[in-house]
């Protein structure tokens, strides 16, 4: 362990919501703070959101960068089982899998902790990991 | 600089949403003076083909359930002062939308209501689906088609208002469109200002699902606090000449308008940031910006737009079989263990007859895959409070009913201690889209006689 880095899910440093259309889900990541989106740049990438969704076989994943808001949009083709009308899911919109990518960890310069915002529940947790 | 701009606001996201939205908004408008409308966003993908369903029923059903809830609060308000209303509440039926508005009208008192009824979008009838016949695959026509309907854009939405209309109904019509149709009849713009257009467009798509932009689905306390979440406002866009526009809510309300609401809606539902197609407007947001300009108002900027496609997007709905749900919970002691079990029990009295799907509530369930592998792969976790439910489709009812005497007779014959059993059966839909040339499928409106 490298005791320079420490290792949080990006729910720590950045917020996002899904939305589907047909068969396809897009899931938008948002960093909490300018600073953090080069992290998330470098960490966040098609192939480590590939990997998170990989039981959902998405059959392509596309990731869109929109560096003036400190965002970027990830794409997922065919990933909701046919979509709200074929899916046996209960969240058949896929609306849940926002919070899917957020548990995504991240791999952090431990100068960060001083940014992250203090956290009432879960944060302990979240840091030991 | 506010006494330019045209205030929209957006009173319901979806056809389930809430009631008693639109007064705060049509109050803030008033208070505020200057120019505005107010919009109902209500139809999502399978709401239409529930709501043809309802008029084959009755010729004068059809529209959205919550018409009337939501039209009444604030329909004499609005015509008195001058707010045109713009929705597709009417559904697979905006005639009949109409007639009923009327009616609300004049027992209010107001006996001149001039409404309008848009249409075109309807391709469910005889030509329709003579016309869907080149643009759908053959196996798409085999099957029993209940709705099939284009997205119409916002010009026919300007057109009625230029016309007088207080209030336009429309049926299936681009979301964003509700809103680009008022400013473009109050900014006289034409059908090919594209940046104009394409600015209007987002603040149409950041109004479209109502509380969302507002605070509503947003908060994720200690890290996104929502104030006052329970009494959310709603939005308003203040849209200018040139299509650049705030967001901002209702006065005296809760929820919040921030940097961070904004841009989670602004992405919600896109695709590439560059190319958000709609009838009106090919929008890029690739270079857009939000600024807060004060408590509860945010700028957009850098938004453009190019050229409209030259198609326009249809929805064929058809009937899709039926969906069993069952449920039964497991708690204490070696609880997943027997609901592991219990699934396990269903899996073999059914074998492959249908389509058959198994969550663990509790350890995994919306997170998963249909095919279960998420499921198979996650070790058993002694989960002391777990909810299993099996779902499971066929075009024959009797084999969902089979299914589901299976998941109630778990009382009995299932492992120990399985209780709260609850086994729903619903109707399912299917959709398919497909791509209509724009001149094929003109939009109209008329004014109700």
């Amino acid at each position: 362990m490298d005791p320079d880095i420490i290792h949080i899910p990006l729910h720590r440093l950045a917020h996002g919501r899904a939305g589907d259309k047909g068969d396809t889900a897009n899931i938008s990541v948002i960093a909490y703070r300018e600073e953090f989106f080069p992290l998330l740049l470098e960490q966040v990438t098609e192939e480590k959101v590939r990997k998170a969704f990989r039981h959902r076989n998405p059959t392509a994943v596309r990731r869109y960068l929109l560096p003036k808001l400190g965002a970027m949009n990830f794409v997922l083709e065919n990933m909701l089982d046919g979509g709200v009308n074929d899916s046996l899911n209960l969240d058949s919109h896929g609306k849940t899998l926002a919070f899917l990518l957020l548990s995504l960890e991240v791999a952090a310069p431990k100068e960060l902790a001083a940014l992250l915002d203090p956290v009432p529940t879960g944060e302990a947790e979240c840091l030991r990991r | 600089m506010r006494h330019e701009t045209f205030a929209i606001g957006c009173a319901a996201g979806f056809g389930g949403d809430r009631t008693d939205a639109a007064a705060p908004i049509v109050e803030t408008l008033i208070a505020r003076g200057g120019a505005g409308a107010l919009i109902f966003e209500m139809l999502a993908e399978r709401t239409l083909a529930l709501a043809q369903l309802d008029r084959r029923k009755n010729s004068e059903g059809g529209y959205a359930p919550l018409l009337e809830s939501m039209a009444r609060p604030v329909l004499r308000r609005c015509l008195e002062h001058g707010i045109p209303i713009v929705s597709n509440f009417g559904a697979a039926n905006p005639r009949a939308a109409a007639r009923r508005i009327r009616q609300i009208a004049q027992e209010q008192g107001v006996s001149q209501a001039r409404i309008a009824i848009v249409e075109g979008d309807d391709l469910s009838d005889a030509r329709g689906r003579e016309l869907l016949r080149r643009f759908l695959s053959p196996a798409d026509l085999g099957c029993e088609m209940i709705s099939a309907n284009v997205y119409l854009g916002a010009a026919a939405i300007a057109d009625a208002l230029r016309a007088g209309a207080q209030v336009v109904v429309t049926g299936r019509v681009a979301d964003p469109s509700l809103a680009v149709g008022p400013a473009m009849w109050r900014f006289g713009w034409g059908e090919t200002d594209w940046d104009t257009l394409g600015r209007a467009t987002m603040a149409g798509h950041l109004l479209e699902c109502g509380a969302q932009v507002t605070g509503g689905y947003f908060a994720d306390p200690g890290f996104k606090d929502v104030p006052d979440l329970h009494a959310v406002g709603f939005p308003i866009a203040e849209v200018a000449a040139d299509g650049s526009f705030t967001i901002t809510k209702a006065d005296a309300t809760g929820g919040v308008v921030n940097a961070r609401t904004v841009k989670e809606q602004l992405l919600y539902e896109l695709h590439d940031p560059a190319a958000y197609l709609t009838p009106d407007v090919v929008a890029d947001i690739s270079e857009a910006e939000v600024v807060e300009v004060e408590e509860n108002r945010v700028a957009v900027k850098g938004v453009r737009g190019r050229p409209r496609p030259e198609t326009l997007k249809a929805t064929v709905c058809y009937a899709g079989g039926w969906l069993g749900e069952g449920e039964i919970s497991y708690a204490g002691p070696n609880a997943e263990a027997r609901a592991r079990l219990a699934g396990e029990v269903i899996s073999r009295r059914v074998g492959d007859a249908l389509k058959l799907r198994f969550d663990l509530i509790g350890a995994l369930s919306v997170f998963g895959d249909d095919r279960g592998a998420a499921l198979s792969a996650l070790p058993v976790n002694d989960m002391r409070d777990v909810r299993l439910r099996v779902a499971g489709v066929h075009s024959d009812r009797a084999q969902v009913e089979k299914l589901l005497g299976e998941v109630t007779a778990l009382y009995t014959c299932g492992p120990a201690g399985g209780g709260g059993i609850r086994t729903t059966i619903t109707p399912r839909l299917n959709s398919v889209s497909c791509f209509v040339p724009r001149e094929l499928v003109p939009a109209t409106f008329t004014i109700l006689e």
